[in-house]
């Protein structure tokens, strides 16, 4: 065994115990199990709400992009900002509604907002099918990360499995707690480790980070802009925008909203957020530092330019730490995914078509549907292939189709129905999947018109598409949506 | 909504609205290239907004419950 290896099984020991310790003390029912008894602090808020945002796709995919795309990675930044200043108004928001009426996941919200069962069963749907495909990535990367760290002393499959495993315990025993505990260790090690790379390498193989960016510029014009033409300044509006629209409507992290102790500790994170995000700005250094180092890897190979160019540089026992490091950003939003998965499952999907269930069968339920989200992940990691990568770049379109029924939901007057939620958000999610899967742009539908409107975000028409049908269907049932408002106050 | 809450408006305008007019790489700004520098000015400018907005937010001045 490595140094290497012993390292990364030093700290997956570590999160393991951390996340089944964080279980004493509580009696785990559901509240506790997936909203952490909604008493988390300010801290461990911001620790899960970074630690969804960390994840294997920022380490791996966010150097990977910056060596194979240059430029068009900044966006990353920039939705994210958006995103926070957002989160300012519309998390206290939520926060309060589901405190009041005793929610549990993202899909009781859309349930006790359009008092309408079925609707959650369709977010529920639309839910676990964005964020199985995003799990798969999570299990990818680790794979990827072990293997390559070890020095390939363990396989790929050896290591998913062997980290699914870890995450499965932690989570069936402490639910949000362990996330919370592991999220610590993770954000520890990922601060250190990515702020060095981003400032060691740059540093030991040009000279400076502006020498870095000058070599870049000299062997590529251009390549830390944005092009003309495709990931152009129209792109990037438009996906800054959209991205920053999803950012709080993926399950796991609309769910972790809930574990807040109060409705301040999202104001205050509003502040800080932002500027901890530049830790990214280390990650993207990271990826440019290796354009010239580890030239050639092409594609999806890109993702792996960070942990090249680290082998190439580093002694084995500091590959260990950036192994582990890697590791963790799996785990951790892994754990969350798991967990919100389960919950919809048992909660907002099962138990509308059994309504006898108990809370507390429902709350057994839940965690042992997390081993089984786990094999089914599993299954798509070794077994995916090509529909993976489709459903994977259809995950964030799909989530933002449900912002609009959201957004309506918290104003004083919403004229959206249930049945006009319903029907947008199929409509949505139906034309993120014809326009995914037949990879039609906005250039291809419309040859004519300008550049600049071509290079649009795609993801705008499904959006667009869902207002309008929104609008159409509530209009058309507004009649009967006030009928069943009568009911409810009558009864 | 007090008038506060429209400095939460100029992040919006400097990454989205600016953006065309900063698509370059000349000049560097503290080693980074120009495009790179102004977003990151805006995450950090984004930061002390909402730490102004936080600050004369009535909703903060009351307790934790």
């Amino acid at each position: 065994m490595n140094a290497a290896l012993m390292i990364i099984f030093g700290f997956l020991a570590l999160s393991l115990f951390l996340g089944i310790q964080a279980k004493r003390g509580k009696d785990m029912n559901l509240e506790q199990w997936t909203v952490g008894g909604r008493g988390f602090g300010t801290i461990f808020v911001f620790l899960l709400m970074a630690g969804e945002i960390y994840t294997t796709f920022t380490f791996l995919g966010g150097s990977g992009w910056a060596y194979g795309k240059g430029g068009p990675t900044f966006y990353i930044l920039g939705y994210g900002c958006l995103a926070y200043i957002m989160s300012y108004w519309l998390l206290p928001a939520i926060w309060r509604y589901a405190k009041e009426n005793k929610l549990m996941s993202q899909s009781d919200f859309f349930v006790s907002k359009y008092k309408s069962p079925y609707l959650g069963v369709l977010v529920s749907i639309v839910g676990v099918v964005a964020l199985i495909p995003y799990l798969v990535l999570q299990l990818k990367g680790l794979g990827l990360i072990v293997a390559e760290a070890s020095y390939g002393s363990i396989s790929n499959t050896a290591a998913i499995w062997i980290g699914t495993m870890a995450v499965t315990v932690y989570v069936m025993i402490s639910g949000i707690h362990g996330s919370a505990w592991t999220a610590v260790v993770k954000d520890i090690m990922i601060l250190f480790v990515v702020v060095f790379l981003g400032l060691y390498l740059p540093f030991h193989y040009y000279g400076g980070i502006t020498e870095m960016f000058q070599a870049v510029e000299a062997a590529k014009p251009g390549f830390v802009a944005l092009p003309e033409k495709g990931l152009s300044p129209s792109w990037f509006v438009s996906t800054v925008l959209l991205t920053a629209l999803g950012f709080y409507m993926w399950p796991h992290t609309f769910g972790s909203v809930y574990s807040a102790q109060n409705e301040k500790v999202f104001r205050k994170n509003a502040i800080v957020m932002p500027l901890y995000q530049l830790v990214l700005l280390f990650v993207f250094f990271v990826g440019f530092a290796a354009i010239l180092q580890v030239p050639g890897l092409e594609g999806a190979d890109g993702d792996m330019s960070l942990l090249r160019l680290s082998i190439q540089t580093f002694d084995p026992w500091f590959v260990g730490v950036i192994g582990a490091a890697g590791l963790l950003t799996a785990i951790v939003p892994g754990s969350m995914i798991l967990m919100s998965s389960s919950t919809l499952i048992a909660k907002n999907v099962y138990k509308v078509f059994a309504p006898k269930t108990t809370d507390e069968q429902v709350s057994k339920l839940a965690r042992y549907l997390v081993p089984v989200v786990a094999l089914i992940s599993l299954y798509f990691t070794f077994k995916g292939g090509d529909t993976l990568v489709t459903l994977l770049l259809m995950g964030y379109s799909l989530v933002t189709q449900l912002f609009p029924a959201l957004l309506f939901s918290l104003s004083k007057r919403n004229f959206v129905s249930k049945q006009g939620a319903a029907a947008g958000i199929i409509a949505g999610v139906a034309t993120v999947a014809i326009v995914t899967i037949s990879g039609i742009t906005i250039g291809t539908l419309f040859p004519f018109l300008p550049q600049s409107i071509q290079d649009l975000n795609v993801g705008i028409i499904a959006l667009v598409v869902n207002l309008a049908v929104t609008t159409v269907v509530s209009l058309a049932t507004k009649g009967s949506a006030r009928a069943n408002d009568e009911t409810i106050n009558a009864a | 909504m007090k008038l506060i809450h429209l400095l939460a408006l100029l992040p919006f305008i400097g990454i989205l609205g600016c953006i065309g007019f900063v698509n370059k790489v000349e000049p560097y700004v503290l080693g980074l290239p120009f495009l790179l520098f102004w977003i990151v000015l805006w995450v950090v400018l984004t930061s002390v907004i909402m730490a102004i907005i936080y600050k004369l937010d009535p909703a903060n001045k009351r307790g934790d419950s």
